[in-house]
């Protein structure tokens, strides 16, 4: 009976990994003809690529004037991340589209106010599926390694919310305050006395997500730990994702 | 007999419901009611734009307060945008469920298309002249401009199918802010009108190197010499200056012509050479120039305020702002003697609705945008212009012109000169054709420069063929083959039907399937029973 036991054990258990899909993915694996993270960085401005990643984030779906439908996401593999911006994708994939889907996509890589992207890229949906952990990145804020970091999934941990402005407010709508509820969220945090604006960007993470309102919530003072994308513009502009109480 | 009548009635009604649906046959004409009745209240929605710029915001919500308060009975809500194209969407999307804001911020070309749907838009024409209600209307509330009082130039942007849709809100035009500074450290002199060959031998100029590829004029990695942020207008100017086809005034499409094919190639050239580069591509002219990394940067001069080493608003950090010299000159010009820039900034119409007490509470509202008191703090905002010579010609505007320089908030000289070119230049400024789809032409004209300029970055050869397969995709892409322009009187697609509708419709559909079988089966068995009996 206890043989009996076990052996449906290990039954369930093997077969809940292959559920997952994830315990063989090795998140480095490229099909021929496709970039390492390596090479894709190494690549020049307004060169072809072609890369293969996994999905973080989905960023908004929209339709243009001209009714084609676009989307933009935040991938990584397991070296670096890339941005796709505006990739002309149908809604019936867009929401076949999940956290870790696996991508082929072939764009161009551009550069916009520092921030690399791929653009006017196609894509192929690939069968692996892959969830990155958040990288802490907290120790490399302020120095110029951050950088290498560019769009992947972060982790910040023991910052100090400061003052979004004169008037002391924790947060402000729009980068100036001239916005109203729904619009991006900017709000400033610290960490050994330098400050740094972070971002919920709308598109990301709308109103009613959490993370829109944990930003609402946050007081001057407040302690907290925060994960998202490592987004660039002009420096540093960290999309966030998530904030909690610093533990 | 009774049984065919009973059927027939029974399918007219249904015909009736379906044909009522998705607003097709659209509201009423507006007709201006005799009297506002102050007994009732309203509560009017107002879209806006504004260039994330919180002095806007609170401008917006002063005005609303301050017309609050003259109109008790009239709740204004207000919803801000910060792009045109957002707004767009949005009005059309809404046209469908006829859920449109009551007032909106847009643009000539935008209405055109709304205009597309019945009694969408409020013509304003006999508003305007109405002596109770109308521009300075003997019962109007506040001191509002007459008809004459504003700007003609600006007004007549508004007319167009026959009628003024709208009236102008602010006007602004393109401006060149140029580093001076880097211009005379290559050897050149700024001439006093700009020219496009002045600029791209400038631009080239400005590309050299030295041995650790550190560019010579600035000493850095970077250097975008001339940067063009609204590449639509770019293209539009050109063609202006060059007396080349563009449109007609009933949405013929000229643009693909041979003139339009010779400036695509200078672009190419240009940019081959490192020496050009666009907003969408690179991004905010004003980063790069305030950075030293930018030398010819082209924007609107509602974006003055971003401009210059001392812009109040910057968007780099402090230590990579260069001190430099900006001059504010007007766009490149191919005649220099007979200048032409554009005219662009927001309009603001009326939406009409089934409530005619309403709609005019929608357009009282519409005129208080035009007094003085708005008008002037809003210009103030950005290098924006007052759109009647009542608020230009005060002198409280006279004043606030005259003291350019006195400090780099109110009084940035950047800013109030950007404001200062307009209004020199208002006889010379243009607008194009407005049509059912001048919208996506003017998005075509833009498009066809970026797609050149990306195409040459990487590397890619732009010729002839080239030219004439980018015409043909423009041409599919935007629809701009003769199949959209049906002319504003005309019916256009709205779109599919948006998911309410469509589950109205399906509901519809199957309540009534009930009824006709419910009836049917009852008159099958009143005529089994006759037969029985």
């Amino acid at each position: 009976m206890k043989k009996l036991l076990i052996l449906l054990l290990t039954l369930c258990l093997t077969l809940g990994m292959f559920a997952c899909g994830e315990a063989d993915v090795d998140p480095n694996a490229k099909s021929e003809g496709t970039m390492t993270y390596a090479e894709f960085a190494a690549a020049a401005l307004d060169t072809e690529v072609t890369i293969e990643a996994f999905v973080q984030a989905k960023q908004g779906w929209w339709t243009d004037d001209q009714g084609i439908s676009k989307a933009t996401f935040y991938t990584q593999d397991g070296e670096g991340a890339y941005f796709i911006y505006d990739m002309p994708c149908s809604e019936e994939d867009y929401n076949k589209m999940s956290v870790g889907t696996k991508i082929r996509v072939k764009g161009f890589k551009a550069a916009w106010e520092g921030e690399v992207e791929i653009i006017d890229a196609t894509y192929e949906i690939l069968e692996e599926t892959w969830v990155a952990e958040p990288t802490d990145v907290t120790a490399l804020l302020g120095t110029d390694t951050l950088i290498n970091h560019q769009n992947k999934f972060v982790s910040f941990k023991g910052m100090t919310v400061e003052a979004a402005n004169e008037s002391g407010a924790a947060f402000l709508y729009k980068w100036d305050g001239s916005g109203q509820e729904g619009d991006d969220l900017y709000f400033n945090v610290s960490l050994n006395g330098t400050t740094y604006s972070f971002t919920v960007e709308s598109y990301l993470c709308g109103s009613d997500t959490e993370v829109y309102s944990a930003v609402k919530n946050l007081k001057v003072g407040d302690k907290i730990d925060m994960e998202g994308f490592l987004y660039w513009y002009n420096g540093v502009n960290p999309h966030i994702t998530s904030v909690t109480a610093a533990k | 007999m009774r049984k065919l009548i009973s059927v027939l009635l029974l399918l007219a009604v249904m015909a009736s419901m379906f044909t009522g649906c998705h607003g097709t046959k659209g509201l009423p004409a507006f007709e201006i009611p005799a009297e506002f009745d102050t007994a009732r209240n309203y509560e009017i929605t107002f879209w806006a734009k504004n260039d994330t710029n919180k002095t806007q915001t609170e401008i917006y919500a002063k005005a609303i307060a301050d017309f609050e308060a003259l109109y008790p009975n009239i709740k204004v809500n207000l919803r801000l945008y910060t792009d045109y194209g957002k707004i767009y969407n949005d009005v059309i999307t809404n046209i469908a469920t006829q859920t449109t804001p009551n007032v909106c911020i847009t643009y000539p070309d935008h209405i055109a298309t709304y205009l597309t749907g019945t009694n969408v838009v409020v013509p304003l024409d006999e508003l305007f002249v109405d002596e109770k209600y109308g521009l300075g209307g003997s019962e109007v509330k506040f001191d509002a401009p007459t008809a004459e009082e504003i700007i003609p130039k600006f007004l007549e942007e508004c007319a167009f199918s026959g009628s003024h849709y709208a009236l102008p809100y602010m006007r602004s035009t393109e401006a060149c802010y140029v580093n001076k500074t880097y211009v005379e450290k290559l050897g050149f002199t700024l001439p006093e009108t700009l020219t496009w060959d002045f600029i791209w031998e400038v631009s080239e100029a400005a590309t050299e190197k030295d041995a650790e590829e550190n560019y010579l004029v600035n000493g850095q990695k970077v250097m975008l010499p001339f940067i063009y942020k609204s590449t639509d207008n770019m293209m539009i100017s050109a063609l202006k200056q060059l007396d080349a086809g563009y449109s007609t005034d009933a949405g013929e499409i000229l643009i693909f012509n041979d003139t339009t094919k010779k400036f695509l190639m200078d672009v190419a050239e240009s940019t081959s050479k490192g020496a050009f580069t666009t907003f969408k591509i690179t991004g905010y002219p004003a980063n790069f120039l305030n950075a030293g990394q930018c030398i010819f940067a082209i924007d609107s001069t509602a974006g003055a305020t971003w401009m210059g080493s001392d812009a109040p608003l910057v968007d780099i950090a402090e230590e990579d702002i260069v001190e430099f010299e900006t001059v504010v000159m007007g766009i490149p010009q191919y005649d220099t003697e007979n200048p032409k820039m554009i005219s662009q900034g927001p309009s603001v119409c009326v939406f009409n609705k089934a409530d005619s007490q309403e709609v005019l509470a929608s357009w009282l509202f519409t005129q208080f945008l035009l007094t003085n008191e708005v008008q002037i703090a809003y210009s103030q905002t950005e290098g924006y212009v007052p759109v009647t010579s009542k608020a230009q010609e005060s002198a409280e505007y006279i004043d606030y012109m005259s003291r350019g320089g006195e400090d780099n908030d109110l009084y940035y000289d950047v800013k109030i000169k950007a404001a200062q070119l307009l209004i020199d230049n208002t006889a010379n400024t243009f607008v194009t054709p407005v049509f059912n789809g001048s919208a996506s032409l003017r998005s075509a004209a833009g498009q066809m420069i970026e797609e050149v300029t990306k195409s040459i970055r990487r590397s890619q050869t732009v010729d002839d063929a080239y030219i004439e397969e980018l015409y043909a995709d423009m041409t599919s892409l935007y629809r701009l083959d003769g199949s959209r322009q049906t002319g504003s009187g005309e019916k256009a697609e709205l779109g599919a039907l948006p998911p309410m509708a469509v589950g109205l419709i399906t509901g519809l559909v199957v309540v009534w399937g009930l009824i006709i079988t419910y009836a049917a089966t009852e008159a099958y068995k009143r005529n089994k029973k006759k037969t029985k009996n």
